[in-house]
């Protein structure tokens, strides 16, 4: 029995890679499109500070910024982007959008299916990890499109998708395997779950941190070549989307470390003992930390905090990979 | 720089006033109490976090430290004198979290009185030109509109209530041609960061006075035998800095049964352990026993103490009879296991026995099957079908030479063996309830079954199974969480409470109209600035309106 749903799991999985595939396809037709019509629309939208900062600076000293920590009481204007050039010309993207939803359904279906073979949550070993957390990532992608329109960043999600997935069946697929005792924890069913909710956010956050340096390399000399950030939103408001995803992904970092903790308590009889994971765990929190300081801090805003973001989610996805594979620890994931 | 000397400088090319040794330090201080500071401490941290995660660490795999140097002989000690096997103890990682910290309390402590005074002081005056905000508004409410007494004070105080019931701190102000109420709101959110900051100050002495007044410990107990909460029945014990002999609470614990769950049903994991239960007996100091269990994931809290179940395995009871018949020998002898299917080690020591003392070295086998080589192996973790091989030795143990022996190994250093290797007789093989002699009349060896009743063939419970218990006292275990649920939650109010000041201003326009307008700003972030003005605008205005 088993055994049918996990073969039925592969199927599915395989289909949504095909899907995804066709997705990354009409989004990057979508940018080669971007490119072609990107007006000089950008410059019209580029409004976001206000003269508030003015109002701002008169009343320093109050509650507005605490012991003048740099760039605290920074005012900002959220100014609605308005850079879509007509936005029922994405037809291109929204196909993209569609497919990356279906696929997404299958993609979930897949995980499903897996959780039924296993008969415990699909998450206890790299090719599940990888099944999942793809998942995520693009399930975020997608419910973030109710708050903001993130489609621009299609293309990354999608072949972020392909890749992690790509790799995590070929590469890792293992057979239904049950759960080592020190696996058998809801603990490990929040740890690992938040663990990756906090990883698609600071997937998104980076993905909006390439586009805004990108974005800032042509806000300054005219990057030709990329024309198609013509027609997205200005580095400065890109900035501020990576800032809010982030911000979640590290609410949701935070709590990993402290369920990983409780667990460990469990399992291993002391709550914190620098495992290789702990360290990799405490390392992407203190590097995210540094990110939002580094906001918070004249001279550290814009770029230098775009690369931290960059680096932090560096750090996530080594920690995933080439710790998970090569460094040892009591992580030792079953069935690898 | 208000530290600065009046000393004029000698030198016009040196900019900079002298600071004077006052100056310097505050100079520091500043420094050091800098977000920027912040920034680099918490990057280099991070840096410094890294070597521990590719080199083994004393704490967390002293085993592998050891291996490391025997496989690296001069790059080994190199790599310790620079502490990267005690990385999270040495001196450089020390370094930049104690200088964090100190920053962080630099930092917290005058935002804290900053704070306390910012909650005591009214909102800000409302400023001269509303219009030049980010959110703002404006309503003109004709005369003939105006619901009846509604002018500019009626106005000012409607929205000073209506801004009080939303949360808002509010102070009205006079102006020369008009009136308006200044409103704030979203202190939690400076207080959350604040309580985050002090909480993680909190988390960090929990940890190190937890550490310090804790202990923790190793024990082995077989099943049916007892452990006592003392420190010499310790196994092994490692108390923390401040440890005092009052923290042991002598309570008394006997492991009833032990019983292990092994796969069946998938053929990939056959055997595989799914479950580990032990059933213990505890007493309290003068008090009657109760019953408890251990699992993996769920240890058991008695005595001030956490017992964890971190290993286990078999302890075959093994009796020794010497040559002149006595019984020199009989215990059950945990054997350490050596793979996943148990296949376990252990030595078995007879100093009383005569003529010559015995000592052995054995194999346990809990599924015993014939390798190609004919050597045995074991391929099931169950007792399917339990074999015990020993080396016998006899001569002098040195048992008396002072010199502590590990229970698990045996040096056959100055030793007869007597079976088993070159001796020329075959290893002694048993199963349980077998009885062999030994050579030259030594005595015999008898491998006692713990369930000489079983029906033929059943060897399910023919061999007794041992824990490995670790035993944690962490008398601040509960601080560390507690200031970790308040970051949290001082987390989520700095992150997402939005800090907001609205102004509403009231003109009396020389038509008789009034014009009402309505500004916002917000601190950091905010994309519902612009919706919240508006929605208090419509609020408003529509009340003054008849
Ligand atoms: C143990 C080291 C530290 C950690 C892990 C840490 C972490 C954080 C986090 C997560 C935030 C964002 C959440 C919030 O606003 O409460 C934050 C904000 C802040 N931290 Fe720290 N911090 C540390 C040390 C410091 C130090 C030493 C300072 C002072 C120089 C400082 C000053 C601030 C300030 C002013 C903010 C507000 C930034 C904003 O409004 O966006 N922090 N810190």
């Amino acid at each position: 029995m088993s055994e049918t749903y996990a073969s039925y799991a592969l199927v599915v999985i395989y289909s949504a890679m095909a899907v995804y595939v066709l997705a990354f396809v009409f989004f990057t037709l979508d940018l080669a499109k971007r490119s072609a019509e990107s007006p000089r629309a950008v410059a019209g939208s580029a409004t976001a500070r206000e003269s508030a900062a003015a109002v701002a600076a008169s009343e320093a000293g109050t509650a507005a910024s605490p012991v003048g920590r740099g760039g605290v009481g920074t005012l900002e204007r959220e100014s609605g982007p308005a850079a879509e050039s007509g936005s029922g010309g994405r037809r291109m993207e929204r196909i993209a959008f569609a497919l990356t939803a279906l696929a997404w359904v299958l993609h979930v279906a897949g995980a499903v299916l897996r959780g039924l073979a296993d008969g415990h949550v699909p998450w206890s070993n790299m090719f599940e990890f990888s099944l999942v957390s793809s998942g995520i990532v693009v399930g975020v992608f997608l419910f973030l499109q109710f708050w903001q329109n993130l489609r621009f960043l299609g293309t990354y999600i999608a072949g972020f998708a392909l890749i992690v997935l790509g790799v995590g069946t070929v590469n890792f697929y293992v057979p239904v395997t049950p759960l080592p005792p020190a696996l058998q924890s809801y603990w490990l069913v929040i740890h690992v779950f938040v663990a990756t909710l906090g990883t698609a956010f600071f997937g998104v956050g980076a993905g909006l941190s390439i586009v805004q340096l990108l974005q800032t390399r042509r806000e300054a000399d005219g990057l030709a070549r990329l024309n198609f950030l013509g027609t997205m939103p200005t580095a400065e408001r890109l900035e501020n989307l990576a800032y809010r995803v982030i911000v979640v992904g590290f609410v949701f970092w935070t709590f990993t470390l402290i369920a990983g903790s409780i667990w460990a308590e469990r399992a291993w009889g002391r709550y914190w003992g620098w495992d290789t994971k702990e360290v990799w765990t405490f390392i992407i929190w203190v590097l995210f930390a540094g990110y939002i300081h580094a906001r918070a801090t004249r001279g550290w805003r814009g770029t230098r905090s775009a690369w931290l973001a960059l680096i932090g989610f560096g750090a996530v996805a080594f920690n995933y990979t080439i710790v998970n594979l090569f460094f040892k620890g009591l992580h030792v994931y079953s069935g690898l | 720089m208000e530290g600065s000397g009046p000393t004029p400088p000698a030198d016009p090319a040196i900019t900079q006033p002298k600071l004077g040794f006052v100056g310097m330090l505050r100079f520091f201080w500043r420094q050091l109490t800098s977000m920027r500071t912040a920034i680099v401490l918490l990057l280099l941290l991070a840096v410094a976090a890294v070597p521990g995660s590719m080199w083994p660490q004393r704490s967390s795999d002293p085993n592998g430290v050891i291996q490391f140097f025997a496989n690296n002989p001069t790059l080994a000690p190199v790599l310790d004198r620079i502490q990267l096997f005690d990385v999270y103890t040495s001196a450089w990682f020390s370094a930049i979290y104690i200088l964090l910290f100190i920053s962080l309390i630099g930092c917290v402590l005058p935002r804290t009185m900053h704070h306390l005074r910012a909650l005591r002081t009214k909102p800000p005056r409302t400023p001269a030109r509303l219009e030049r905000l980010a959110a703002f508004r404006t309503v003109t409410v004709d005369p003939s509109e105006l619901a009846a007494g509604a002018d500019a004070a009626a106005a000012i105080e409607a929205a000073r209530t209506q801004l009080r019931a939303s949360g808002y701190r509010v102070a009205v102000f006079q102006g020369a041609k008009d009136l308006s109420v200044s409103a704030e709101r979203g202190y939690l959110r400076e207080t959350g960061n604040l309580v985050f900051h002090t909480a993680l100050i909190g988390v960090l002495v929990a940890v190190g006075l937890g550490g310090g007044f804790g202990y923790t410990g190793q024990k082995v107990v077989v099943e049916g035998q007892s452990f006592v909460n003392v420190k010499g029945s310790y196994d092994s014990f490692t108390p923390g800095r401040f440890f005092t002999d009052s923290e042991l609470q002598p309570y008394r614990l006997t492991l009833d049964t032990f019983t292990v769950t092994y796969e069946e049903q998938s053929i990939r994991a056959y055997g595989q352990p799914i479950d580990y239960n032990a059933k213990v007996t505890t007493w309290l100091p003068g008090g009657k026993g109760a019953d408890a269990t251990i699992k993996v994931n769920e240890p058991l809290e008695f005595g001030g103490t956490q017992l964890y179940l971190l290993g286990n395995g078999y302890a075959p009871t093994i009796t020794v009879r010497d040559g002149k018949g006595n019984i020199a020998f009989t215990a059950s002898v945990p054997f350490l296991p050596q793979d996943a299917n148990l296949t376990s080690t252990g030595v078995v020591r007879a100093p009383d026995a005569v003529p010559e003392q015995l000592a052995f070295r054995g194999f346990f086998y809990p599924t015993a099957a014939q390798l190609p080589s004919g050597a045995l192996t074991s391929i099931h973790p169950d007792l399917r079908n339990p074999v015990l091989t020993l080396f016998a030795y006899s001569g002098d143990l040195g048992l008396n030479s002072g010199v502590p022996q590990n229970v698990y190994a045996l040096d056959p250093k100055g030793l007869t063996q007597i079976a088993g290797g070159d001796s020329g007789v075959a290893p002694l093989e048993l199963r349980p309830g077998e009885t062999v002699k030994l050579p030259n009349g030594l005595g015999s060896v008898t491998f006692d079954s713990a369930s000489p009743n079983a029906a033929a063939g059943d060897w399910s419970n023919s061999v007794p199974r041992f824990v490995s218990l670790d035993v944690h006292h962490d008398p601040a275990q509960g601080w560390v969480l507690l200031f970790a649920v308040l970051a949290v939650l001082g987390l989520l109010s700095s992150l997402f409470i939005p800090r907001r000041r609205v102004w509403v201003k009231a003109v009396e326009q020389k038509n008789g109209s009034l014009r009402l307008e309505y500004a916002g700003l917000a601190r950091g972030e905010d994309p519902g600035l612009d919706a919240t003005v508006e929605a208090i605008a419509t609020r408003h205005s529509s009340g003054l309106k008849a």
